[in-house]
C-alpha cells in the first residue's frame, strides 16, 4: 500500500508528472501572460509541506476567547462565539481548545502566495496598478455556496500542504518582489487574525502595506484593533438581507454591517464589493436598501464595486450573472448618489474605470486587472480639482 | 420440440435461473416490516471496573443472533458481510477516555475473520492518526492483521458529494477502499447536537464535520448520512453503550458516565439513534438533569433524517421493533 497519499485530490501545487522544469516555466509564463498577470517563479527556498497539526511551528496562543467550565472555550473573535469541548476545533476548523487553553493552528502556515494586481483583490482607491503579495491560510468562518476557494477556506490545515512562512519572510518577500502591499485574502484572514496582524507589523518595517480582504465576519473589539495596523480593508458584503446570510453564507448580516461601520469610524480605507447572484441577491428593492444604507452611514465616497457570479461550489444550478443586471445594479446606485459605484468581473466594461463624480471625465483607465492610465494628481481630479477619496 | 419437452426445458431452465437467486435472497438480510433494534444487556460485563472481553464477545453474539434471528454468529455476519470483501470499521476515538472500547473493537474483528474476511481486509479507521494512536492502535499501512490508519493517512476522494445543506469530500477509507463499513458508535450527550450515536459517528467520514453543528447538527447530520456512499456502503451499526454518558459530552466527563453495560446494534441508524435518545434522555431524567429539548439541543436531526427527503429510517416508536436482551 502506497503511504504517500496526496491530502486532496485538487491540491493546486501537486506536482504534475511527464513535465520537465523548462516546459513548465514556459507554460506558465506564457498563461500568465495571456491573463496579464505578472511572471514571477519564486525561487526563494520556501517549499510546501503537508504538515500535522501537531507541528509546533504553526502554533500560537490564540486571541479573544474566554474560559467556561469543564475546559470548555468560547470564541470571541468572531459573532458565531463557537463554545469549544477540549480537543475540539471551532467552526473555521483552525483554532483549536487544548486542555482548556486556545490554539491557533494556522500561524506562518499559508497553503499559498502569490502576486496580485490589487485591482484584483479588487482596490480600485489604493494605489492602483500596484502588485499586492497576497496570502492565505486554510480554514474560514462562513461557508459561502459559491466559494471559489473552497479547497482552501472549507479544510482543516492539515488537509492542505502549507508553507512555513513567519511574519518577517513575508514582509522580505514583499519587499524584495516589490509589492507595495500584503494581501490577505482567498480565505477568510479573520480565522488567521493572529498571523495577520503580526505580519502588518513586520511589513510595515519593510514599508509594505497591508491590506485585507475579508467578509467581515467579525466581533468590533478584534476588527477595531485590526484597523490600528492595516492600511485598506476591503469587504465582501454578501447581501443585504439575513436570509441570504442565513441560507447561502451560513453567517448573519448585522455584525458585518456593524464591522463595515467599525472600519470606516476607525479611518481606514475602505472599499466594498457586493457579488451579485442571479435571483437569489439582485432584486431592485434589495440594491436600492444596500445603496441608501451606504450613503446614510458610509457615505458617497466609499466605492462599491457589483460583481459577476459564476456557478461554483454548492451553487451551480444558477447561470452566470447577466451584464444587464449589473447595469441596472449600478444605475440603481448611482442613482442614490453614490460617487464610485464600478461593475466588476466584466473585462472591458466601462464601470471598471474611475470617474470624476463632479466634472465625469475618466481619471483611470482600466481593462480587467490592468492600470491603462492613471490621471489622479496629488489625490485630485486633474480636469477640475475635485478631491478623489483614497490612498493614492 | 413437442409441447411436453418445450414444458419441461423451460421449467428446467426457470429453476436453474431461479433456484439460486431465492436460496440468495432466503440468505440475505431479513425483511423487516418494522426496523428491527436490539438492545443487549450484561450486567456482569464489568469486571473491577474493567471490561470483561470474553463477555463483550458474547454480549455481541446474543445482539447479532437476536437482530438477525440466527442461532450461531457466523450466521448473523454471513448476513452483512462476504469472504472477499474489504470491510471497515468505523470507531470513535475523539473522547480519550470515553472512546470505542477496544474490546468490542476486537469481538468485532474476531467475528469478521470468522465470517471470511481476511485481516488485512479490515480497516479500522477514525478521523485522524492521531487519535487513533492516542486510542492505544498502532497505525498499520500494510503489516500484518487489520490496517488502521485515519483519513489523513489516506485524503478525500475529489468528487464532491452534495445532499441538501451539506457538500463534504469523504474519506479514500469509505469511497475506494472499503466494499462495506461497520459503524460503531457511541452512546453519548453532546453539547450541541443533543446526541452523538450512530449517525453523528459518521462526520467521521467528511472532511469539514467542523461546518455541520450549526442548529444542533439539523439538517447537516442527516444530510451527510444521506450521500450515496454512505447510504450504500454503511451495513451495520453497533452503539458501544457498555458506558455511556448523559451529559456533558461529547468530551470525557467522568460525572456525568454509567455504566449502562450493552449494546445496541441494527441496520436503522435512525432507529437506533432515537432509542439511544430516549435511554439517554430517560437518565438525564432519573439524575435530575432538564430533558435536551429544555437545554435548547433536542436532536432533530434524528427526525429531519426520517423525512421523506433523507429516508434514512424510522423514528416513530410505532415502526421501531426494539427487543431487549439479557445475558445470563
Amino acid at each position: 500500500m502506497n503511504r504517500k497519499f496526496s491530502l486532496i485530490d485538487q491540491w493546486p501545487n501537486k506536482k504534475e508528472k511527464g513535465m520537465d522544469r523548462r516546459t513548465f516555466l514556459k507554460l506558465t509564463s506564457a498563461a500568465c501572460l495571456a491573463m496579464g498577470l505578472p511572471v514571477i517563479n519564486f525561487s526563494d527556498g520556501v517549499s510546501a509541506i503537508a504538515a500535522s497539526g501537531e507541528d509546533e511551528r504553526f502554533v500560537r496562543k490564540a486571541r479573544y476567547w474566554e474560559s467556561l467550565e469543564h475546559k470548555q472555550i468560547r470564541c470571541k473573535l468572531c459573532p458565531r462565539h463557537c463554545v469549544i469541548d477540549d480537543h475540539e476545533r471551532g467552526y473555521c476548523g483552525v483554532r483549536e481548545n487544548r486542555g482548556g487553553t486556545y490554539y491557533t493552528l494556522v500561524y506562518a502556515r499559508p497553503v499559498t502566495y502569490h502576486m496580485d494586481p490589487v485591482e484584483k483583490k479588487p482596490l480600485f482607491h489604493f494605489y492602483p496598478g500596484s502588485m499586492a503579495f497576497s496570502i492565505a491560510t486554510a480554514g474560514c468562518n462562513v461557508n459561502c455556496k459559491f466559494c471559489q476557494n473552497w479547497e482552501i477556506s472549507q479544510v482543516t490545515p492539515e488537509q492542505v500542504n502549507s508553507f512555513y512562512m513567519p511574519p518577517e519572510k513575508v514582509a522580505q518577500m514583499a519587499r524584495e518582489y516589490g509589492a507595495k502591499s500584503i494581501a490577505y485574502t482567498y480565505n477568510e484572514p479573520t480565522i488567521f487574525y493572529e498571523y495577520m496582524y503580526d505580519t502588518a507589523l513586520a511589513g510595515h518595517k519593510e514599508d509594505v502595506k497591508s491590506v485585507v480582504i475579508t467578509a467581515a465576519y467579525i466581533e468590533k473589539d478584534p476588527i477595531k484593533e485590526l484597523c490600528n495596523v492595516v492600511d485598506a480593508i476591503k469587504v465582501d458584503l454578501k447581501a443585504f438581507s439575513e436570509q441570504y446570510y442565513k441560507d447561502v453564507v451560513h453567517g448573519e448580516l448585522k455584525p458585518v454591517l456593524d464591522a463595515i461601520q467599525t472600519i470606516h469610524n476607525q479611518g481606514r480605507w475602505l472599499e466594498i464589493v457586493y457579488l451579485v447572484v442571479p435571483t437569489l441577491n439582485d432584486s431592485e428593492k434589495e440594491i436600492k436598501e444596500l445603496s441608501r444604507w451606504i450613503m446614510r452611514y458610509l457615505g458617497p465616497d466609499v466605492p462599491i464595486h457589483f460583481t459577476r457570479f459564476f456557478p461554483q461550489y454548492l451553487l451551480k444550478n444558477l447561470p452566470p450573472t447577466p451584464v444587464d443586471t449589473l447595469d441596472r445594479c449600478k444605475a440603481i446606485a448611482d442613482a442614490e448618489g453614490l460617487h464610485y459605484v464600478y461593475v466588476g468581473n466584466v473585462p472591458g466594461h466601462p464601470a471598471e474605470n474611475t470617474y470624476c463624480p463632479h466634472c465625469g471625465n475618466v481619471l483611470v483607465e482600466r481593462i480587467g486587472f490592468t492600470v491603462k492610465e492613471m490621471k489622479i494628481k496629488n489625490g485630485r481630479c486633474p480636469y477640475c480639482g475635485t478631491r478623489i477619496p483614497g490612498v493614492w | 420440440m413437442n409441447r411436453r419437452k418445450f414444458l419441461k426445458k423451460s421449467v428446467l431452465f426457470s429453476s436453474t435461473f431461479w433456484l439460486p437467486r431465492l436460496l440468495l435472497a432466503k440468505n440475505s438480510l431479513p425483511d423487516f416490516k418494522k426496523s428491527r433494534v436490539v438492545i443487549a444487556r450484561d450486567a456482569k460485563i464489568f469486571k473491577h471496573n474493567h471490561v470483561d472481553s470474553d463477555r463483550v464477545l458474547g454480549l455481541l453474539d446474543l445482539a447479532m443472533q437476536n437482530y438477525f434471528d440466527v442461532n450461531t454468529p457466523l450466521r448473523a455476519w454471513r448476513k452483512i458481510v462476504h469472504p472477499g470483501e474489504v470491510i471497515g470499521i468505523k470507531v470513535n476515538f475523539l473522547s480519550g477516555r470515553g472512546s470505542t472500547h477496544h474490546e468490542l473493537v476486537n469481538a468485532v474483528l474476531e467475528r469478521l475473520l470468522q465470517a471470511g474476511i481476511r485481516a488485512m481486509d479490515i480497516i479500522i479507521w477514525d478521523r485522524l492518526n492521531k487519535d487513533l494512536e492516542e486510542g492505544g492502535f498502532h497505525i498499520n499501512y500494510d503489516g500484518k492483521g487489520p490496517r488502521i490508519f485515519g483519513n489523513d493517512a489516506v485524503g478525500f476522494a475529489p468528487n464532491l458529494y452534495v445532499f441538501g445543506q451539506a457538500g463534504s469530500l469523504l474519506t479514500r477509507t469509505i469511497t475506494n477502499l472499503c466494499d462495506g463499513v461497520i459503524n460503531i458508535g457511541l452512546l453519548r450527550d453532546h453539547s450541541i447536537a443533543g446526541v452523538s450515536i450512530s449517525l453523528k459517528n459518521l462526520f467521521g467520514a467528511i472532511h469539514n464535520p467542523n461546518k455541520y453543528h450549526l442548529n444542533v447538527g439539523d439538517p447537516y447530520i442527516a444530510d451527510v448520512n444521506a450521500f450515496s456512499v454512505i447510504r450504500q456502503k454503511v451495513r451495520f451499526s453497533i452503539v458501544d453503550a457498555l458506558e455511556a454518558q448523559y451529559h456533558g459530552g461529547p468530551a470525557y466527563m467522568p460525572q456525568w458516565r454509567w455504566k449502562f453495560g450493552g449494546l445496541i446494534v441494527g441496520q436503522d441508524r435512525v432507529a437506533i439513534d432515537y432509542t439511544g435518545w430516549r435511554i439517554i434522555e430517560a437518565k438525564r431524567k432519573a439524575m435530575g438533569k432538564k430533558s435536551l429539548r429544555d437545554e435548547g439541543r433536542e436532536p432533530t436531526y434524528i427526525f429531519t433524517a426520517a423525512d421523506g427527503e433523507h429516508a434514512l429510517g424510522h423514528c416513530n416508536p410505532k415502526l421501531i421493533e426494539t427487543i431487549r436482551v439479557k445475558a445470563g
